[in-house]
């Protein structure tokens, strides 16, 4: 009885861990053979291998030297970050309201703000360009980061006032005896409280803005304004007919870095049950 | 250090009206309890005391000025609220300093002195760098007393602050309380409650809400010796005062006759009967339930452990002028 009972236990256990090796493989695969890729030089870039065979940082040299390519990364940087900084700061006085304050047509409100969400980014293109031509931002990081924060808000806006409807109300009630202003209760009392939703939806839209491709493909025309997923795209050979493809992979592992930084930076700071205390248990 | 005065108060959420007319006086440095069963509007009053709810028609006074519009932390008064309500990101020393940090002209000396002094008050000064998760529950309704005390508010108002705690630190926060209120004697103090044990034992003067409308307002001892109503009548007071109809009743030239437990003698020519359905011994008096053709058990409370049997037919008699008469509507007879 018992050894069947081990047997079972063992299988299960066995079933279990060769399905996360088949879905780690499966999603870091593509990423370690980018890497393996852009340590690569010369003709070995189209031999199959799975195990580095050659060590050279002759593409990562190539592409950070290059034209524009650190300008771009810059680009990314900057115009990701103020994306995440500017729809935070929005979505969070906008939640607090929608959240908090009793007015009428704040259901209907928040449905049209998910509703925004439904169109596609084909769909308001040639709109949103000539906004942005009219504005006067064409062609500069600003577009980018105007049209990124249409995008990234309804979502950003939605998860927030979620969160701060399940905040306590007496917690807001104490702080308006001790004489808070509702400017006092986000940053003082609400925000710290809010830390992990703020992290979650802030790296979402950081990555959201960091990989968009289509926005920034049609709102800048020349190098310097270009941010890295564009520039990418665009890199090119020596001649027409050759894809560079040991540069374009290192430019991705270079991209992709940071990105991997940031989550593994905040989750650190994504402590779950900071409420707890506040109110009783 | 505040008079508070309610000049036919209202309030309507939507449809509904929650307070219908209330005209109350909180005279300063008293302990006002507000009690009623729920749903009859005492913390509803209470927040409209404080001001996080507006009151929809009617006049608040404090100290004979309106304040009908004015925010809560201008009007002096701090609050303790049912589930404490703390800051659970702060440690109890920031809680009970946060709203004097947001008050201009305050120096650090100043505000660590007065929650050091708040702090001693309660016991917790060893508390001062913990979370509120760190604490227990009677721990955090201290913290949450204190930082009321910190503000050193006129008025102080408490919304059911010992419903979540369990029965023995009920009681000795019921008792802390009562200190707190002996020491700060020049701050009105308004406590809404539904335990009518709480609303005794802590009130200098009970205001006893139905369906939101003041039912009477006296101290402890007058609404337990003279009750306007037959409401107060069986809400104040443990056990229940006993209700007695029919030919009983008219007897006595009333339509009901109450008479609390603890006024009845069991003797032998008692001029009621009743059987005996049961009893409960609580050591130092015990209750007798009498059946006694009343929709409800009659109750006589004994001092000391009772010995009768259930089915045991007994004869009782009210003292004569412990009895209470009610008319039709429900109003004493006097």
């Amino acid at each position: 009885m018992g050894a069947t009972f081990d047997l079972w236990k063992l299988t299960k256990w066995a079933l279990f861990y060769l399905l996360v090796a088949f879905i780690v493989v499966v999603s870091v695969f593509p990423f370690y053979y980018a890497i393996l890729t852009s340590f690569k030089s010369g003709t070995a870039l189209f031999q199959v291998n799975y195990w580095p065979t050659s060590f050279s940082l002759d593409n990562y040299f190539n592409v950070l030297n290059s034209g524009s390519f650190p300008r771009n990364l810059l680009n990314s940087i900057f115009v990701a970050s103020v994306t995440v900084i500017l729809a935070l700061f929005l979505a969070i006085t906008a939640s607090f309201a929608l959240a908090r304050v009793r007015f009428r047509g704040r259901g209907l409100l928040l449905l049209t703000i998910l509703g925004i969400s439904m169109f596609p980014q084909m769909a308001v293109l040639a709109g949103l360009f000539e906004v942005i031509r009219a504005l006067g931002i064409y062609n500069t990081p600003w577009a980018l980061i105007f049209s990124y924060t249409i995008f990234t808000l309804p979502f950003t806006v939605w998860v927030l006032t979620t969160f701060m409807r399940d905040l306590p109300v007496e917690i807001e009630e104490a702080a308006i005896v001790d004489g808070a202003s509702p400017w006092v209760i986000i940053t003082r009392v609400f925000m710290p409280l809010m830390w992990p939703a703020l992290v979650t939806t802030g790296i979402l839209a950081f990555i959201g803005a960091w990989n968009e491709f289509l926005f920034a493909l049609t709102f800048t025309s020349s190098n310097e304004t270009r941010t890295v997923p564009v520039a990418i795209a665009l890199l090119s050979g020596s001649t027409q007919y050759e894809i560079p493809w040991g540069n374009i992979m290192a430019a991705s592992v270079i991209v992709t870095v940071p990105l991997v930084i940031l989550v593994l930076v905040f989750q650190r700071k994504i402590v779950s049950g900071l409420t707890a205390g506040g109110v009783k248990g | 250090m505040a008079a508070i005065e309610l000049r036919n108060v209202r309030k309507s959420f939507g449809m509904v009206d929650v307070i219908k007319g209330v005209d109350l006086e909180v005279r300063k440095g008293e302990f006002m309890v507000f009690v009623g069963p729920s749903g009859c509007g005492k913390s509803t009053l209470l927040r409209l005391i404080s001001g996080l709810e507006d009151i929809t028609s009617g006049e608040m006074l404090f100290d004979g000025k309106l304040v009908n519009a004015l925010a809560p932390s201008k009007r002096g008064i701090a609050m303790v609220f049912q589930s404490y309500a703390l800051y659970p990101h702060m440690t109890v020393y920031e809680n009970m300093a946060f709203g004097l940090t947001l008050e201009k002209g305050k120096g650090k000396e100043e505000i660590q002195r007065r929650v050091e002094k708040a702090a001693d008050m309660l016991q917790i000064r060893q508390y001062l760098d913990r979370l509120p998760k760190q604490l227990s529950g009677g721990q955090r309704q201290r913290v949450a007393i204190g930082r009321a005390i910190t503000r050193d508010p006129k008025v102080f108002l408490f919304d059911e602050p010992l419903s979540n705690l369990d029965a023995a630190l009920r009681v000795a926060t019921r008792i802390e309380i009562a200190k707190l209120h002996e020491e700060m004697n020049q701050v009105t103090m308004i406590y809404v409650t539904h335990d009518q044990v709480e609303a005794m034992t802590l009130a200098d003067r009970i205001c006893v809400l139905r369906d939101g409308y003041v039912e009477q307002v006296g101290t402890p001892m007058e609404l337990y010796e003279r009750p306007d109503s037959i409401f107060v009548a069986g809400f104040i007071g443990s056990p229940k005062m006993n209700f007695i109809a029919g030919d009983k009743a008219d007897k006595f030239g009333c339509t009901t006759l109450g008479i609390r437990g603890e006024h009845m003698d069991i003797k032998a020519d008692g001029i009621w009967e009743g059987t005996v359905i049961h009893t409960e011994n609580l050591g130092a008096d015990s209750y007798v339930y009498l059946d006694m053709g009343q929709e409800e058990p009659v109750v006589v409370r004994l001092d000391g452990a009772s010995t009768y049997q259930s089915g045991s037919v007994l004869k009782v008699s009210p003292q004569e002028d412990r009895i209470h008469r009610f008319d039709t509507a429900g109003k004493p007879i006097r």
